[in-house]
């Protein structure tokens, strides 16, 4: 047998230097004894080590990280498991990538044990102040976890709690922290004194649970009785337990109260803004429209999305609903088909600030899609529930012109859901009375291929000009006839 | 009036606290305090306690103050109720935080409030208390802040610069619910502060034209909870709302709380047992749609009702409901397929393809890896196993159902 006695601080790269130099010389497992300061000296003495062999050793970042892992665990077989799968390794490629090796799920199983109780004693360790004569404050804390973690565990806290002095005992050793971290041997469980913030700790544990709500297992299950000796809050527990049947029964029996005489005025003062009128003026349309629900779009939608631009208008824009950067802005024509739209207004030189532009619905509707949420059109009977809403626009505008972008403008608007091909480039009348120019939508242009979408865009841009144009030609008459 | 002393202020504001089931603190961007300050955060969250209702403690949770002006039927804090009322100051926050802190108890701090005067007073006073946490003292723990909503933009932007994650609470699955049972409070005013902290973290995410980076807005995300079983709701309608704000405000997480009693009751709503088994059934179904796959009405179909099968966990009911897609071949499966399979998980999945590469995996395999093979059994096949005439049989469901409770006839 070689004997190779591991330290009681760095392990690791002791274990590794060995394994290196044994696994080079193709020593088997078996002639390996992994001793640690509990071992007792091999009755018949050690063999000698051999010199380093001529085989380069080769490990993975992957499984050296594993291996440092599993080297923390209590198990002292665990240093012949991890040669063993060194040496497999060397000749079977892909072991350390095979999650379906019974050796590699064995070595998983020993990371996975480790890795819980650092994450255990990263949780359930309590520091203690103590009383301090330097500048910094100091604490101490006691813990006892089931594997010899404490040189893995600790940096954890040196990089969190580095403005005071701490030090952690456990059975294996202690940890020191004044600025540096430092190891030594263990030494017996200090005298931890009394800390008032333990006492509040407590007070919090106590009311933060609700007794309607037992479940002692799923609480067991995370926090393992093994560590609640150390820990000031566990020892509340049979109590909260034992009182939590009393507490509901208390509830039940009391029953709802009378409120107090005070809570009525809050009440009706905060409930008197809400009160409803017809609205007599855009922004108070605006104001009510926020909390529609005359149609079940609301329900999903972010919010209303109300009109915008210059409510004495001449031309009103009407597009079919909100879309999805509409909905989260709160503002119309602010996604992909808008950003078009104001493109080409811009070309034919309509300025949306002189505009109204709005939407036949004033509610996004959409299915979710994951993390997406694809467009949907509204049908007949949410455009004529929105209806309401957009008459109020309409009376409160006035517009001499309406721009109908889409089936579901012009039909919010003329009442007709004939097809569009035929109907584009023409007027027709909207049921309040007033001429409406049907055109394309924007998003139906960005939805087709390139050369029909290039067609469609120049109509789109042909219809806008033309609007621009009836306006100017109103515009002319109008001033012609003053003068 | 007497002033309260700091124990029974915690005593008040942590027991006003105690309903609100987020306590999370995994996520954040990563720091530490190796270049000053106290803390560290990122990675996996920390639970440092777990109490007796099974529900873990990772952060100071507490309420800044419970007094509100608002009258929720659902909540204990509402303005009708005689529950006795108290105030931190944002100094009594701060330090609580820091000394349960310094002492390993907590990750951070969790901060609510009831409202007082109006929603922009308390925001900005929640928002006081972060910055001088970050500010003041160096911080580098966690913080969440539950926004008011109706609160000033302004306010929720300086909110996501100081917290790690900011939520919102939609409260009940669906608005007509909410109107009807918190009549102060808005859906839509709700929602809209969601897409505008959505909105805040995409700006973050573009660098400007100099090349860079805005600082970072609430870096865990946002999150939300709504109430279960306080109104009719049935689990599809509950499981739709979610994927709609999902999908609607990039959210890291939906917290469903059974409704659960509380002190001095409002009459309009009864003291029922909390549906615990229901909610948990929920988590399960959220679950299947974030990293499995499934859809709300996919779920949601198991039952005509709508309802989850509390029997049964939702992805083992929709598999005996959808049984002509069983058994699937390990072998050759797609990832899709496996992630469909009762009793394999997302982890269980990525060994199955990660060690198919290497060989022919037989029943002992995947038992070995983890896959809970006395669910998957019935709905797949192996080198060396066949489910045979089990996938369709009709006992299929009872042999994972309880079994049924018999009245006994010699009681």
């Amino acid at each position: 047998m070689i004997r190779v006695d591991l330290p009681r601080f760095d392990r690791f790269e002791a274990w590794r230097a060995a394994a290196r130099h044994l696994a080079s010389a193709e020593i088997a497992p078996e002639q390996i004894l992994w001793a640690t300061e509990a071992t007792p000296p091999d009755l018949f003495g050690a063999a000698p080590w051999p010199e380093p062999g001529a085989r380069a050793v080769q490990a993975t970042p992957a499984f050296l990280t594993l291996a440092r892992t599993v080297s923390s665990h209590s198990d002292p077989e665990a240093w012949g498991l991890l040669y063993l799968a060194l040496m497999r390794g060397q000749s079977e490629r892909g072991l350390w990538a095979n999650p379906g090796d019974p050796l590699m799920i064995r070595l998983q199983a020993l990371a996975k044990a480790v890795r819980r109780d650092i994450h255990k004693m990263h949780a359930f360790l309590r520091f203690h102040e103590l009383a301090s004569e330097g500048p910094r404050r100091a604490f101490a804390a006691w813990f006892e976890p089931a594997h010899p973690i404490l040189q893995a565990a600790t940096p954890f806290f040196s990089a969190r709690f580095t403005d005071m002095d701490w030090l952690i005992a456990t059975p294996e050793g202690v940890a020191r922290f004044d600025g540096v971290l430092r190891f030594e041997g263990p030494s017996p469980a200090p005298d931890l004194p009394p800390d008032a913030s333990h006492a509040l700790w407590q007070v919090y544990f106590a009311n933060i649970f609700n007794p309607a709500r037992v479940k002692i297992a799923a609480m067991r299950s995370e926090m393992p009785l093994k560590y609640w000796k150390n820990l000031p809050e566990t020892a509340l527990i049979p109590e909260m337990l034992a009182d939590a049947p009393r507490r509901l029964q208390a509830m039940a029996e009391a029953g709802a109260s009378t409120p107090p005489a005070f809570a009525a005025k809050v009440t009706a003062r905060l409930r008197s803004l809400e009160a409803q009128d017809l609205p007599a003026s855009m922004a108070e349309a605006r104001a009510q429209a926020q909390s529609c629900s005359r149609c079940t779009l609301c329900q999903h939608a972010t919010q209303t999305v109300w009109g915008e631009g210059d409510p004495d208008a001449a031309l009103m824009v009407l597009g079919e609903a909100p879309g999805d950067r509409e909905d989260l802005e709160g503002r119309p024509f602010v996604g992909p088909a808008g950003q078009l739209l104001r493109q080409v207004m811009a070309e034919v030189g309509l300025d949306p600030a002189r505009l109204w532009m709005t939407n036949a619905v004033k509610h996004f509707k959409f299915t979710p899609r994951g993390k997406r949420r694809m467009h949907q059109s509204p049908n007949g009977s949410e455009i004529q529930h929105c209806r309401w809403w957009l008459d109020l626009e309409r009376r409160f505008v006035a517009p001499r012109l309406s721009l109908a972008l889409g089936a579901s403008a012009a039909f919010g608007l003329t009442g007709n859901h004939a097809p569009l091909a035929g109907r584009r480039g023409k007027i027709e009348t909207a049921e309040d009375g007033g001429p409406v120019l049907i055109t394309w939508h924007p998003s139906f242009i960005l939805r087709l291929p390139p050369a029909e979408a290039q067609r469609a865009r120049a109509e789109f841009a042909q219809d806008l000009a033309l609007a621009q144009q009836m306006l100017a030609d109103r515009e002319a008459r109008h001033s012609t006839q003053i003068s | 009036m007497a002033q309260k002393s700091l124990q029974h202020k915690l005593a008040i504001l942590s027991d006003a606290a105690k309903y609100d089931a987020s306590c999370a603190s995994s996520g954040t961007s990563r720091r530490d305090a190796r270049s000053g300050g106290i803390g560290s955060a990122g990675g996996s969250g920390i639970c440092h306690a777990y109490t007796p209702d099974g529900r873990c403690i990772s952060l100071l949770k507490i309420l800044m103050t419970n007094f509100c002006i608002y009258d929720c039927a659902y909540c204990v804090n509402r303005v009708s109720s005689n529950v006795e009322r108290a105030r931190f100051s944002p100094d009594e926050v701060v330090t609580l935080t820091l000394e349960f802190y310094r002492r390993n108890m907590i990750e951070g701090l969790f901060l609510s409030s009831g409202i007082i005067r109006s929603p922009d007073q308390t925001m900005s006073d929640m928002v006081r208390i972060a910055r001088s946490l970050r500010l003041d003292h160096g911080f580098k723990g966690y913080i969440h802040l539950k926004t008011i909503p109706d609160s000033a933009p302004e306010l929720v932007a300086e909110a996501g610069l100081h917290a790690d994650r900011l939520s919102v609470n939609i409260e009940l699955p669906q608005d007509k619910s909410l109107r009807q049972l918190a009549p102060e409070k808005r859906p839509e005013t709700i929602r809209a502060t969601m897409a505008n902290v959505r909105l805040s973290r995409e700006a973050t995410q573009e660098r400007s034209f100099t090349g860079k980076r805005p600082p970072r807005f609430a870096p865990a995300g946002q999150s939300t909870q709504m109430i279960i079983g306080a109104d009719a709701t049935s689990d599809r309608e509950i499981l739709r709302s979610s994927a709609n704000l999902y999908s609607g405000y990039d959210l890291k997480r939906v917290y469903y709380s059974a409704f659960s009693p509380i002190p001095d009751a409002s009459a309009a709503l009864p003291l029922i047992k909390p549906p615990l088994i229901r909610e948990h059934r929920l988590y399960q179904a959220d679950w299947l749609m974030r990293f499995y796959g499934f859809d709300a009405d996919e779920i949601g179909a198991a039952r005509p009702d709508g309802n989850l099968d509390l029997e049964l966990d939702p992805k083992l009911a929709w598999a005996l409901a959808n049984r002509a897609q069983f058994p699937v071949d390990v072998a050759r499966a797609s990832q899709e397929q496996l992630l469909r399979v009762p009793g394999f998980g997302t982890k269980t999945v990525g060994r199955i393809l990660a060690a198919r590469r290497h060989a022919t995996l037989r029943f002992g395999d995947l038992l070995r890896m983890g896959a809970i093979m006395s669910k998957a059994r019935a709905f797949v096949t192996l080198p060396d196993w066949h489910p045979g005439a089990l996938t369709d049989s009709a006992g299929l469901r009872a042999r994972f159902a309880p079994p049924p409770k018999q009245l006994s006839l010699f009681g």
